[in-house]
């Protein structure tokens, strides 16, 4: 009980109207990233959060911040600006320039921020489950109460890696959230084409991991269920998974640009009807909480505050070419004499 | 300090006590290192001393009603190296010093991709914010009999990919002395010791602070006539070879390269600058092994240098064998170098 009222204390009006602003300012920092590859500034891969800003706004402003450690897949950029790293440096790394989370070296797909307990940011599907894991071991190693968040994609919830850190983190209850970002497509394949058992929480049963399917565009919804999770993690111990059904509103890639050819338009425009912000914008008109007119000009504030950091990043330099051989090693230059 | 003679095994597992009893952060994780003592013997009774009370861990755990299925400082993991490799990757994003034990290195393969696409380019996709101070250790090369899937020698592979360091010490001294550097490097390491040379007795320093650097190649015999190249378990072949050579009048050097990531390129030319022939020995696969760049390397740079080609000895183009007369037709041994030397003129 006294956890729900704290709860309730820490989503006063005004910290609704700051995760408000969160999500709003993902998803138009999106909308720039997605610009900044129709122009050829981004290049690459580049998967946008857009329609799942619920999942890391929800789960990420429960946790521990800077203490407890979070990873994820390439889908990484949401994650990285609601842990507070720069969105100007998340965007400059985006466009490959010097100034860049990465000074350039990492892109979209490899954003880190160790500070802030954020460990990435990679591209192989189902390969940091793993690191995930070792996160929380290293936890629990130390005796540290800190809880690890490890979100993967509905695609990565088949790759044998995962199975394997489902077992080790349950044989060694580490002290882990698995989060299964379900949006229904492992890239252009849908989830019953894909999954032999379409229920991915079910994933959790062979290993008696606490498991649950949770619908979560809802960002009430999400905060309440991770609150409860995060403290069963932290106070007990062991692993958690979570099948989190979501839906991404662009395609899987910026290059992906026929999702026709995969999904019905009928489809995506009734999950639109859930788009995360449209529900919590009717959470504040139904309870009264915030007018039309201050949500379209929180809108329009975010909308700016995206083009500023679009701005400043593409003013940045591109790396020098010299930088190259920096960091291969943490202590030599590359071989010599090549 | 003094020294002590000790086999290759146990100077490999003196190397793990003394930097498990130095620095807390250090522990070892593998398929039966635990309670069965390791497949090879190396972690023998490392269980006994670091696991028998929660006591043992850095602090008293946070929840240390469950903590006993890690088995604190040692843990015996289940059989799957990606995920084991790849649980010792997060453990060490975040400030832990694991050492992995491969059963074999041949069944590192598995965990090539932990190993190649997560571990050797952390530190380079996050421009040096995260290291991944890993070691991943075990028996690489042909043993008894262990046929096509336990045998190879795939330490070259390895070697191909920047952001790793590549060692295969030849002598007790050298494992001990590079195991403890390997583990106190911040970047992953890929520790390979020959089956064949557990058994070997030397001389090892029982001070704890004697590291070796990497990247430095031993002569470990002086010669005039002809430049023997190897590492692991070929030095010691090399060896014998230079000594039949001898008795020939062809006085041999014999470099032992002892690190193939970084790789001492001048301590090899300078020997073939004064010999002016090279012959390269090792136990991979000779096609595409790690002993084509070093002759590849001398080619290069050392071409004006040279009074014949570089040649190499490798090991047959084939799987592993059963047979023991098939295996040993694999593995380059000392006549197949007495030959090549030969055939050099």
């Amino acid at each position: 009980m006294a956890q729900q009222a704290e709860f309730n204390l820490m989503h006063a009006p005004a910290d609704l109207e700051h995760l408000y602003r969160q999500m709003l300012y993902i998803r138009h920092f999106e909308e720039k990233t997605l610009v900044a590859f129709r122009q050829g500034k981004a290049g690459g891969y580049l998967h946008v959060y857009s329609g799942m800003e619920a999942l890391c706004c929800g789960w990420l402003n429960v946790i521990r911040q800077g203490y407890d450690y979070v990873i994820t897949a390439y889908r990484d950029h949401g994650h990285a600006i609601v842990l507070g790293t720069d969105p100007v440096a998340v965007m400059a790394e985006i466009m490959g320039r010097k100034g860049g989370t990465s000074a350039g070296k990492g892109g979209s797909m490899h954003l880190y921020d160790i500070k802030r307990g954020f460990f990435g940011g990679w591209g192989i599907v189902g390969g940091h489950n793993a690191l995930g894991a070792g996160l929380a071991l290293a936890a629990k190693y130390r005796g540290e109460d800190r809880v690890t968040l490890c979100y993967l994609g509905d695609g990565a919830s088949n790759a044998g890696v995962f199975f394997e850190t489902l077992n080790m983190a349950a044989l060694w209850q580490l002290p882990i959230v698995f989060i299964i970002e379900n949006n229904f497509y492992a890239m252009g394949t849908a989830l019953e084409r894909h999954a032999a058992d379409p229920d991915l929480s079910k994933r959790g049963i062979p290993f008696g991991i606490p498991h649950e399917r949770l619908d979560s565009q809802d960002l009430l919804q999400v905060m309440k269920d991770a609150e409860r999770i995060v403290e069963h993690v932290r106070t007990k111990g062991g692993p958690y998974l979570v099948e989190a059904l979501c839906y991404r509103f662009e395609g899987h890639g910026a290059a992906d640009h026929d999702r026709g050819l995969y999904r019905s338009k009928e489809e995506e425009q009734e999950w639109l009807k859930r788009d995360p912000i449209k529900l919590l914008e009717k959470h504040f008109e139904e309870n009264n909480l915030m007018t039309r007119e201050k949500m379209e000009a929180i809108d329009e504030e975010m909308r700016d505050a995206a083009e500023r950091v679009y701005a400043e990043a593409d003013a940045m330099p591109h790396p020098d070419p010299a930088e190259v051989y920096d960091n291969v090693y943490s202590d030599m230059g590359p071989e010599v004499g090549h | 300090m003094s020294t002590a003679t000790l086999t290759y095994r146990d100077a490999v597992r003196q190397a793990l006590i003394e930097e498990m009893d130095r620095d807390p952060s250090v522990f070892v994780m593998g398929e039966d290192i635990g309670k069965y003592k390791g497949t090879f013997r190396v972690t023998d009774g490392l269980y006994e001393k670091y696991c028998q009370t929660p006591k043992d861990w850095l602090r008293e755990p946070f929840h240390p009603e469950l903590n006993d299925g890690i088995g604190r400082r040692i843990i015996d993991t289940p059989i799957v190296e990606p995920g084991i490799v790849g649980l010792a990757n997060g453990a060490a994003m975040a400030g832990l010093r694991p050492v992995v034990e491969m059963m074999t290195m041949s069944f590192s393969i598995l965990a090539l991709d932990q190993i190649i696409n997560h571990a050797a380019k952390i530190h380079y996709m996050t421009n040096g914010e995260i290291s991944c101070p890993i070691v991943v250790r075990g028996p690489g090369g042909a043993a008894n009999q262990l046929s096509a899937q336990h045998s190879h020698s795939i330490e070259g592979w390895y070697a191909h990919v920047p952001g790793l360091k590549v060692v295969a010490p030849a002598f007790p001294a050298d494992a001990k002395g590079m195991l403890k550097a390997a583990i106190r490097d911040d970047n992953p390491v890929i520790f390979t010791e020959n089956p064949g040379l557990y058994g070997i007795k030397g001389e090892v320093s029982d001070d704890p602070n004697t590291l070796l650097e990497f990247g430095k190649a031993n002569v470990v015999r002086v010669g005039k006539d002809i430049t023997l190249v190897a590492y692991s378990r070929m030095v010691h072949t090399c060896l014998k070879a230079a000594e039949t050579l001898a008795s020939d009048g062809i006085d041999a050097e014999v470099v032992d390269v002892r690190s193939l990531l970084p790789l001492d390129t001048e301590r090899i030319f300078a020997s073939v600058r004064k010999t002016h022939r090279a012959v390269v020995v090792y136990e991979d696969w000779k096609s595409g092994g790690f002993g084509a760049e070093i002759a590849a390397r001398i080619g290069e740079h050392c071409f004006d240098d040279l009074d014949a080609p570089v040649s190499r000895v490798g090991g047959l183009n084939v799987p592993m064998p059963y047979s023991r007369v098939l295996e040993l037709e694999c593995i380059p041994n000392e006549g197949n170098v007495v030959e090549a030397v030969r055939k050099l003129g």
